[in-house]
Formats: C-alpha cells, structure tokens, sequence
C-alpha cells in the first residue's frame, strides 16, 4: 500500500509529533506514504471566512497536485491527518465538483497557474485508512506491548465527521475506540467526544475558547479516562497546552495526558519514544508509560 | 336538449375546446393562440375557449356546436383524463355522439403546471392540440361493456379504521371479509389510555366495536391472517388469503386462559408484544384481556412442543374443550368480493435514527407510544408512571416533531404529536405531578375542541418551551443536573440556550408508513408518494379511491391522521364500496384486444402472455382469437405480437400513429 | 436598573435591507436560507451559542428579514468556530456555517468590524501569510495576532511560548512553498 500525504502547516509546527508518530506508525506497518511535493495551505478556516473561492483555489492546488502525482492506483488517495485540512480539502472537493458556478471559477484560476483538476483525488484521514484499509487484525499483529490499563478518552473533535461523515457515524464515531482496543487499551463513554474544542478561539476571545477545551479535559476526568487521545493539531494544542492556564483562570484542576492517537499506538508497538515525538508534549511521557 | 341525428358521417367535422381552468391554464397558455391554432388544422370546424370547459356552460357549448355545426368529433384541451375524460365522454353521448369520438389534450398537468415559460407552454400546448386532432379522426364508434358487482368487501386491516367500515357495510346488509395480520383486532388504538381531546377511555369506546365486528353475521374475521394474492378487477376480485396456524383451534377454545395458566413455563419471560417489550407472556397466550377474537394462541419459536418436540403438553391436557393442535399447519381461504379496503394503518418512527435523543442508551428515555401503555391501567405498570429504577419522575420532557418536520427523516407534519403529547402531559401531571417541559417547533391544534384542551394544559402549569431539542445528555455541567438527563435547546421565545435537567424523557415519534407498504401497493396495484403513504385518487374530491377501480383507502395508511378523520375516512370508504354495490355494475372501458385473422402467424405468444386467459388457438389452430368478455384491456397481447395482429381499441396502432404524426407535423 | 438607558427596538421597514437577504442567499452553501423554520435546533446544538449576542436561528432570521446592519455588527458570526453541529442537526439541511461565513465575509467587505478584534485579525493576517509565502507558521501568526489585539498578553503567553519553542514546536523560520508564482496566479485569477 503507497498513500500520497499532505501535514498541513500544523504538522510542520505545533503537530510535529503527530507527523513524526503517524509516519512511524505507517512504517511499522509496511504502508509507504509519500509527502505531497510543494503543498500549500489547504485554505483553512480562517481563510474561508476573508473570501471563500481563495480558500476552494488553495484546496484546489493541494488536490490538482495529488491527481498529477503517479499513483499505483487512481484516484489517489490523499491522506489528511489535521482535522480542519481533511475537511477543508473535502468541502472543496464536494463544492468545486458540485457547484458548477464555483466550479468554473476554480477551474479557470488553476488554469491561469497551467494547471487542472478533474475531480479525481480521495481525501482520507488516517483514522480511516488504518480501520479500514489496514484493519484491526493487522494492527493487533504489530502490538508489542498491550496497552493494559489505559483508559482513553477518544476525542474526535469536530471535522473528521462534520458536516461529512464518509467513514465513521456522525454522533457516534468509533474508529478511533476500535483502535484503541485493538491495542489492548480501554475506552471510556464520553459523551463530548465530538464536541468543539473551541478552535482558534482559544487564541482570539480567551475566555471563551478556553472554557471549551476546559470542559472536555474535566469531563474526561469525570469519566474515568487517564489519556485524552486526540486526532487533530489543532484539538491538540487546545487540550493540551493551557492546562497550567487553566488553573489560574479556573481554580479547578483538569490535569490530564493528552496524546495523538499514533502516539499511543506507537507505544502499543514499541517504537521508541523519540520517533514518536513524545518529548514534544507538555505531560511527560513516562506519566503516559506509567499508566499504561 | 336537442339531439343531433347526422353527424357520426365519415367525413370528420372537428370541434375543439380550449379550457382557461381559471387561471391554472391560461396564466401560462395563451388559449386564445392555442383556438386560433387549432381553428388551421385540417376538418375544424369550430375552436372555443371558456374559463371551465367541465362546468355546464362549458359543457353546453359542446353540446349546441355538436348540433348546430353538426360536429362528429370533439377534442377538449384541458386537464388529466383522470379528472374529467367521462365528464366529456357523457356530454358528447348526451349530444347524441358516440362518446369514443372524443380526444382529451392535457394541457394543464403537461403544461401549465410543469412551466413558468409562457411561450413554451403555449407551443407545447398547440402540439398536444395538434396530435389530438389528427388522432381524433382515426378514432371508431365503440360500446362500451358492464361488468356485475360481487356484492362482498375485502377490508384488509383491522384497526379503528377497518373495524368501522366493517361494521358500516355489514350493518347495510352486505358481506365483509375483516384480515387482519396480528391475533386480534383493535391496533394501535386499542394500545392507548385516554384519547384527546376529551380525555374518553380509549378501551370502553373501542372494545365494544371490537365484539360487533365478532359478532356481526356479515361479517367474516379472520386474525393473524394475510392477503396472499389479488388477481381480478373492480367488481370481481378474487382474493387468497393465507391464515397462519394459531395452534390453538379457533372454534373451540373459549378463552378461558387454563392452558396458560398450566404451561410448563411457570413464569412469563418472553417480551409482550402488546406491552412492547415492558412485560412478559407466556409461549401460550392472549395478547390482551380484550382481544378479538377472545382465544389465546401458541408462538411457535418459543413453544417447546413446537421448538423441540418435547413437553408435557401441560396446556393440552387441561383444556377440556381439546381446542389445541400441534399439527395445526396454515391454510388458505378464496374468496370473490367485489370491492377492497385498504385500512393497513401505520408504524411508529423509531427514534434509534435520531441518536441524539439517546433513545436506547438511556434507560429514562421512552417514545410516546410506550408511554400510552405506561399510562394505561392495563399496561405493564398498571397506570403508574415510574422511572425504571421504580421512582416517580418529578419532572419530565416531552420533545415534539421526533421524526417529523425533519428533512432527514420525514419532512411531513405527523399531525397528531401535538395533541398526543398535550394529553400525556396532562395524564403525567395527573398521575405524578411533575413539573413537565413540552419542547416544540409550532403548536399545531386544529380540531374541535383541541385549541381549548391547550388552554387547559396552559393552565396546568405546563411549561411549554418552543425550541426543538438538539440533544438529550448525561453530561452533568451544574449540581442540580448530576444523575438527570439534559436537555439541551435554544428557547425561541426568549432567544436563549438553555440546558433543562429532567427524570424522565418522552419522545413525541411520528407516524410512518408501514415498512411493507411497497408490498401492499404493488400487490393491490396502487400508488403510494415518496413517504409510503397510499395516494388518493384525488386529494379533494376522490380522498378515499385510488387509481385502481373499487380499491377504496381508510385511514392512516393514506396519512397521518387522528382518530376523528380516521372513522370519517373509513366511514367514506365503506360509502363509496357500497354505492359500487348497489350500482350493481361497473361499466367497462371498451378498450378490448382483438386479433385480425389475415395478419396472425398464429405463434401463440399472446397466449401464454394473457393474464386474464381471455385468448385461445382458433378451431383450425391456424390462428388466436381473443375472447372480448374475459379481455381487460391490458394491451400485453398487443405489445407482444410480432407480427401486430394484435390490436386494442382506443389504442390501435393507427390512432396512436395519427398522435404522433399530429404532433410531429407541429414540431 | 437604570431607565435613561431605555432604546428604542422598533425596527421600520425603511430601515431594513431588502436586498441583504437575496445576497446572501445566492453564495455558495446559502441556498437554503428561507427554507429555516425557526426551529432553534442550532441554538441548542452550538456549543457557543450561550456567549453569542443573538443565537444562530435569530442570525437567520435576523438576515431574512434584512436587518443587515444588526447582523454585521453582530459578534455572533465572528464567535461561530466551524464546528458544524447546527448544520449536521438541522432538520432543514441548513449549511448555517456556510451562512455565518457569507456573513463574515460580507462584514469584512464592508469593513464592518471592530478594527482590533482577534477574528477579523486572525482572518487578515492567516490570508497575508499564506498568499505571500504558501504556508503559515503558527508561531509567527499567534504572535502578530497578539501584537495587533492585544501586545500585553504576549507576555503572558511568553512562557508558553518558550515552552513550545524548547519542544520544537514553534519556531521563526516559516516554511515556504517553490512554486510561489503558480500559487500567486492562481489566487490573483479570483479578483
């Protein structure tokens, strides 16, 4: 199995361990996965909010340059593991290949760049290769060390089912939890598992982002969980990173692990720490060893 | 009314008229250009416009230009033959024309309703004028055959609507055949306590109907029964119905509960249907105290006897009546009605399709239908409304519109969810006192006395929340929601969200076609819209025909709707069997197949096709002949005939080639 | 409670914009607009609702109606953080994301937006990053945001910062695509 494979600027920079344990994980795996050549910005949130068909036409570039890509097996397959790029490329997909006024617009500005698009790149996040393409059954095979007592909170985040649901249930997605128990690990029933994070609001009105993310972790707490295992960057660092903050803002303790979903199966596989970006996150990784 | 004597000549004198239907034609087709179109082709003689063609000055027309300008065809451009090709029909016959000179365009349904584009349509319209014209000229004074009326009625379902029409036709001194699917009449009906507005006794109105049907000399019930097949037409349908085996001996038992007393199983643990699923009954059993017929029956998947072969077979030796009989297998039963009523009824929309309400993941949460039975002094809590850890709810949430109004279920108004629901508020309050929260999107009481019975419910203190709940949660934010389920929705009147912690949750599911409508429809030849539901003949003035001759609709397997228009509709229903019986006949379309001698080869396709039987080698074997009475003018001989000996009136191949070079020669 | 700040609510037609709602319903993802039935599922399905000035379904409302100036000076569009529960949950099939980015955007065409608010920032300065370098760099971005909202709070984030920095996370080097001229081309092709 060969995928084409667009990071994203997150995973560059605040996601580099996503990256770094995805591409671990892959390997582990025997699946090659191959770094889209010159990718921009899939568009992102923020930029569709100044001026929408700029967004689609950053989209556009990232998938005309996947389609131009020799591939085994047409249409290529794209892997998008940040969850606001995964939809940000599919919502263009849908829109340029369904809307035919936003359609010819697209069109002709990836012509004045000499270039095309014809609609036919699959945009897949990881979770959905690895559940569906590789299975539960490959993945148990590579488990090394089972990953007993570790409760995980799945969260999913937003984007990877919302507002397309292609691989999982859109109010109750499991494939990350299937994941998980494949690698020995348990899961706990937490209702938030697809509720906002808060976004980029955490960076832009505080207090609002921040009670968001605040009441994920606490109510992770609550529910018995011991890791949040997370699936996007951006959720990531939200989670993650204010915690200390939160507990001047909130007097409230909401002291949790939080680590990427390849992260946790890495460990599962035991490749070591370093190639999994562990030292990159805030809780330390021998707290994340010490419960499993 | 002056007869015309001299126009059925060969030589066509064409009249055409052009109908406005208001402003439903002519805001789109410019009629005057359609006559003046139609006043340049070939033998009109005279072309009108008037505002409704069916009307009587309308129909007048026709008749003093058929005698004045000694017309011998008439072409109306208006709307669906559905609508009004007899109406036509009868004005020319009335005239004195054979009624078959006569050719209808539709230009309403084809046209006007199908485009904004006045120039199109009007083009449009003149080319069907054009085909109908030239078609007209081809077309032969037919008779037309009747057909007698078998005086009996097949009501196929035995809810409130088919129980009755039942009892409507029989009591008129006529034949009924009740089949109903389940063990015993009464359907969901029967499951409720109260009904709205007035609060009555579901059971006690009901029950009593339940034993007339029992009763009734004309009418014929067969339980746990289903149509096998329907062949035959209007007037004479032959029906199979298969009768599935109860195991217990319909005649014999008395309903005296012995056996189930005696069954080996000494204690009940298989989900109760009736009770859905909230208490348990015995292998051997009565669906309920009142059930019609009043006889316990036998399921054999759980049976031992049945399953294993191996019991004591406590339950047969005690019953002193010998009504039970393991060998029991199905059987089928033939009978000839003239007319069918359909009453299949409805299914409740399952809530598992709207995660988000958490039905099925928390235990609290119960649809409507489960909480009439909660409510219901012969349910599985005896009246008594209780969370399932055994306390009494001190506050509840009803959530309105589950199913319906929603796009990605059903996009319709269920119709009764508003009033079911104000009626369990009411009986929850009653019985518990809690505080209760109705989440809505729109009230919708339009009945007599429903607006009032919300004045009352407004009065009880209820609260009424508009604003449809997003989610139903566990995840406790603030003290007072630990241990509660969360509701969590945005109160429209005040503009803000809300988060609404209650013990208990009823969710206010809409009605749905059955699942197996689609095989209903297609056993019985009807049509049914896109949700499932049975399609009217005409949705004002044919609301209980359907597009097949004497298969007549009652009830909720038409649409959503209450008790009220359920009888009212099955009471119409019975009606219009009725007066197709009295008539005594149906008058037949004279659109028979016939084959011409000199052009069959006499390979006898057409034979094996037929349907109806009606065609046989001739005498010498060299040829096929059609037998015109057992004809249904089906036209499958006609399309199969490779070598087109086959021809059907109305249809011949002549006339329908004169249409299309007619509209050809406009294009 | 103070009386003297009485307003006056009542809105006269000659105030409204009868046009603002057939624009925004002709933009991608908006078509559904008028089909909304009030229903307050989004209301109840957002998660920021509580915060906002006016709950999604009076946005929608508000917009049909054509009280344009209320909607664009609103702050509800600005909080919304495409998370797409109202959306997926309406029974209408309203993209009511796509109708708050259509908003936003006809806000930001008509500079109706406070000047120092972090979203309208954020959006400029991701939009700046991206067109002149083809990538964005967190770091880089979050500071300028911070510089041009509020500069006293990169203090507060400093230590954050230095966090993320030691971790490899952040950093001042910004990653820049080959093909800048292609990228340019294509996104000039649009205006």
């Amino acid at each position: 199995m060969r995928y084409l494979y667009y990071p994203g600027c997150s995973l560059k920079g605040t996601g580099r361990a996503y990256e770094e344990s995805m591409l671990a994980v892959f390997q582990a795996l025997d699946v090659l996965v191959e770094e889209l050549p010159d990718w921009n910005c899939c568009g992102a949130t923020a930029y569709m909010a100044v001026d929408e068909l700029k967004a689609f036409a950053l989209a556009a570039r990232n998938l005309a340059l996947a389609e131009r890509m020799d591939t085994d097996t047409p249409p290529a397959d794209l892997i998008a593991p940040c969850n606001a790029c995964y939809l940000v490329l599919n919502k263009a997909q849908r829109y340029i290949t369904e809307n035919e006024s936003i359609g010819n617009k697209i069109h002709t500005a990836l012509a004045a760049g000499d270039m095309t698009y014809s609609g036919g790149v699959h945009v897949r996040h990881p979770l959905d290769i690895l559940l569906h393409d590789i299975g539960v059954e490959r993945i148990k095979t590579a488990v090394k060390k089972p990953l007993e007592g570790m409760r995980v909170a799945c969260y999913y985040g937003c984007q990877i089912v919302r507002p397309y649901a292609t691989f999982d249930d859109q109010y109750n997605p499991t494939s990350m939890n299937q994941l998980m128990w494949a690698l020995g690990a348990e899961t706990v029933d937490w209702p938030l598992k697809t509720r906002c994070c808060g976004g980029s609001l955490t960076g832009t009105i505080e207090e609002l982002g921040h009670r968001l993310s605040f009441i994920l972790v606490k109510e992770a707490i609550n529910r018995g969980a011991n890791i949040i295992a997370t699936s996007c960057p951006l959720c990531h660092f939200n989670l993650e990173c204010y915690q200390k903050q939160w507990q001047t803002r909130y007097h409230d303790d909401a002291h949790m692990a939080v680590a990427y979903f390849t992260q946790i199966m890495g460990m599962a596989f035991g490749i070591e720490e370093k190639r999994l970006g562990m030292r990159r996150l805030f809780v330390p990784p021998a707290y994340i060893a010490a419960v499993s | 009314m002056p007869i015309s004597s001299e126009n059925n000549g060969k030589i066509p004198r064409i009249g055409v008229y052009i109908c406005h239907c208001g402003l439903n034609i002519a805001s789109v087709v410019n009629t005057q250009q359609v006559a003046e179109f139609a006043r340049g082709l070939p033998h009109v003689v005279i072309a009108r416009e008037n505002k409704f063609m069916c009307s009587d000055p309308g129909q007048d027309m026709i008749q003093d230009d058929i005698c004045e300008h000694k017309l011998n065809r008439i072409v109306v451009a208006s709307c669906s033959p559905l609508l009004h090709e007899r109406t036509f029909r009868k004005t020319a016959q009335d005239a004195g024309l054979n009624p078959f000179y006569f050719q209808m365009a539709n230009i309403r349904e084809h046209v006007s309703w199908v485009t904004l584009d006045n120039a199109l349509g009007t083009d449009k319209a003149k080319a069907l004028v054009a085909a109908a014209v030239q078609r007209v000229q081809s077309h032969e004074a037919l008779d037309s055959q009747q057909s007698p009326v078998n005086p009996a009625v097949l009501i196929v379902g035995g809810g409130i609507a088919g129980i009755f029409a039942a009892l409507v036709i029989a009591d008129a001194g006529r034949k009924v055949y009740l089949v109903e699917r389940e063990p015993t009449i009464g359907g969901h009906m029967a499951m409720f306590d109260k009904t709205f507005p007035t609060l009555d006794c579901s059971a006690c109105i009901l029950t009593p109907k339940m034993s007339d049907v029992k009763n009734h000399p004309n009418i014929v019930l067969w339980t746990y029964s289903e149509v096998e097949e329907v062949k035959g037409y209007a007037g004479q349908f032959k029906i199979k119905v298969k009768r599935k085996p109860r195991y217990v001996k319909e005649d014999d038992c008395v309903g005296c509960m012995l056996c189930v007393e005696a069954c080996v199983f000494k204690k009940p643990r298989f989900a109760d249907e009736f009770n859905l699923g909230f208490s348990f009954r015995k292998p051997i059993y009565m669906p309920f105290p009142q059930a019609t017929p009043p006889i316990v029956l036998i399921d054999p998947n759980q049976c031992i006897q049945l399953t294993k072969g191996k019991c004591k077979r406590s339950c047969m030796n005690v019953c002193e009546k010998n009504a039970i009989d393991f060998s029991m297998k199905e059987t089928f039963e033939e009978i000839e009605v003239g007319a069918i009523i359909l009453a299949t009824g409805y299914q409740t929309f399952d809530p598992r399709r709207i995660p988000q309400y958490g039905y099925g993941k928390y235990e609290d949460v119960y649809t409507s239908l489960e909480m009439e039975r909660f409510t219901n002094a012969a349910g599985p809590t005896q009246g008594k409304i209780v969370r399932r850890n055994g306390e009494t709810p001190k506050s509840v949430g009803i959530i309105h519109c589950v199913g319906s109004r929603d796009k990605k279920n059903h996009s319709y108004c269920s119709r009764v969810c508003c009033m079911y629901s104000l009626k369990l508020a009411h009986l929850i309050k009653e019985r518990t006192g809690a505080e209760i929260y109705n989440f809505y999107i729109d009230m919708r009481t339009p009945g007599k006395g429903y607006d009032e019975f919300y004045d009352r419910l407004l009065d009880e203190k209820i609260h009424f929340i508009r604003g449809r709940v997003a989610e139903v949660t566990d995840w406790a934010r603030r003290p007072e929601e630990e241990g509660k389920l969360v509701l969590r929705v945005e109160d429209t009147l005040v503009g803000i969200a809300r988060r609404i912690p209650v013990d208990m949750v009823v969710l206010s599911v809409g009605l749905e076609a059955r699942e197996d409508a689609d095989e209903i429809r297609r056993q019985f030849n009807i049509s049914c819209s896109h949700d499932g539901w049975f399609t009217e003949r005409h949705p004002k003035l044919a609301p209980v025909s359907t597009t097949t001759d004497g298969i007549f609709l009652a009830g909720t397997c038409q649409g959503p709707k209450d008790i009220p228009d359920t009888v009212a509709q099955a009471g119409a229903a019975a009606c219009e069997a009725l007066s197709m019986i009295d008539k005594g006949f149906v008058q037949l379309e004279p659109n028979t197949a016939h084959i011409e001698e000199n052009r069959c080869s006499g390979c006898r396709v057409c034979i094996a096709l037929c349907p109806f039987s009606a065609i046989t080698p001739s005498e010498n074997g060299l040829t096929s002949t059609v037998n015109e009475a057992l004809c249904k003018g089906c036209g499958t001989c006609v399309a199969a005939c490779p070598s087109g000996a086959a021809q059907q009136r109305l249809f011949t191949d002549e006339q329908i080639y004169q249409e299309i070079e007619g509209l050809l020669s406009y294009v | 409670m103070d009386f003297r700040k009485a307003k006056r609510k009542i809105k006269y037609e000659s105030e409204l914009d009868s046009h603002f709602a057939k624009e925004i319903v002709e933009k991608a993802g908006c078509e559904d607009l008028f089909h909304c039935i009030q229903c307050g599922t989004c209301g109840g399905a957002c998660p920021i609702s509580a915060y906002m000035d006016y709950t999604p379904r009076r946005i929608v409302a508000m917009t049909r109606e054509g009280l344009k100036q209320d909607v664009l000076e609103s702050y509800s569009i600005w909080l919304c953080a495409s998370c797409y529960s109202c959306a997926v949950e309406c029974p209408k099939q309203i993209k009511i994301t796509d109708i708050m980015y259509a908003l936003k955007q006809k806000a930001i065409e008509e500079g109706r937006y406070p000047r120092r608010f972090p979203v309208t920032v954020l959006a400029r300065e991701f939009f700046k990053s991206v067109f002149a370098k083809g990538r964005n760099n967190e770091g880089i971005l979050m500071t300028k945001v911070l510089l041009k909202t509020n500069p006293l709070k990169i203090f507060k984030q400093a230590l954050l910062g230095l966090k993320l920095w030691r971790q490899g996370r952040i950093g001042l080097h910004s990653d820049v695509i080959q093909n800048r001229d292609e990228l340019r081309k294509i996104l000039s092709a649009l205006d």
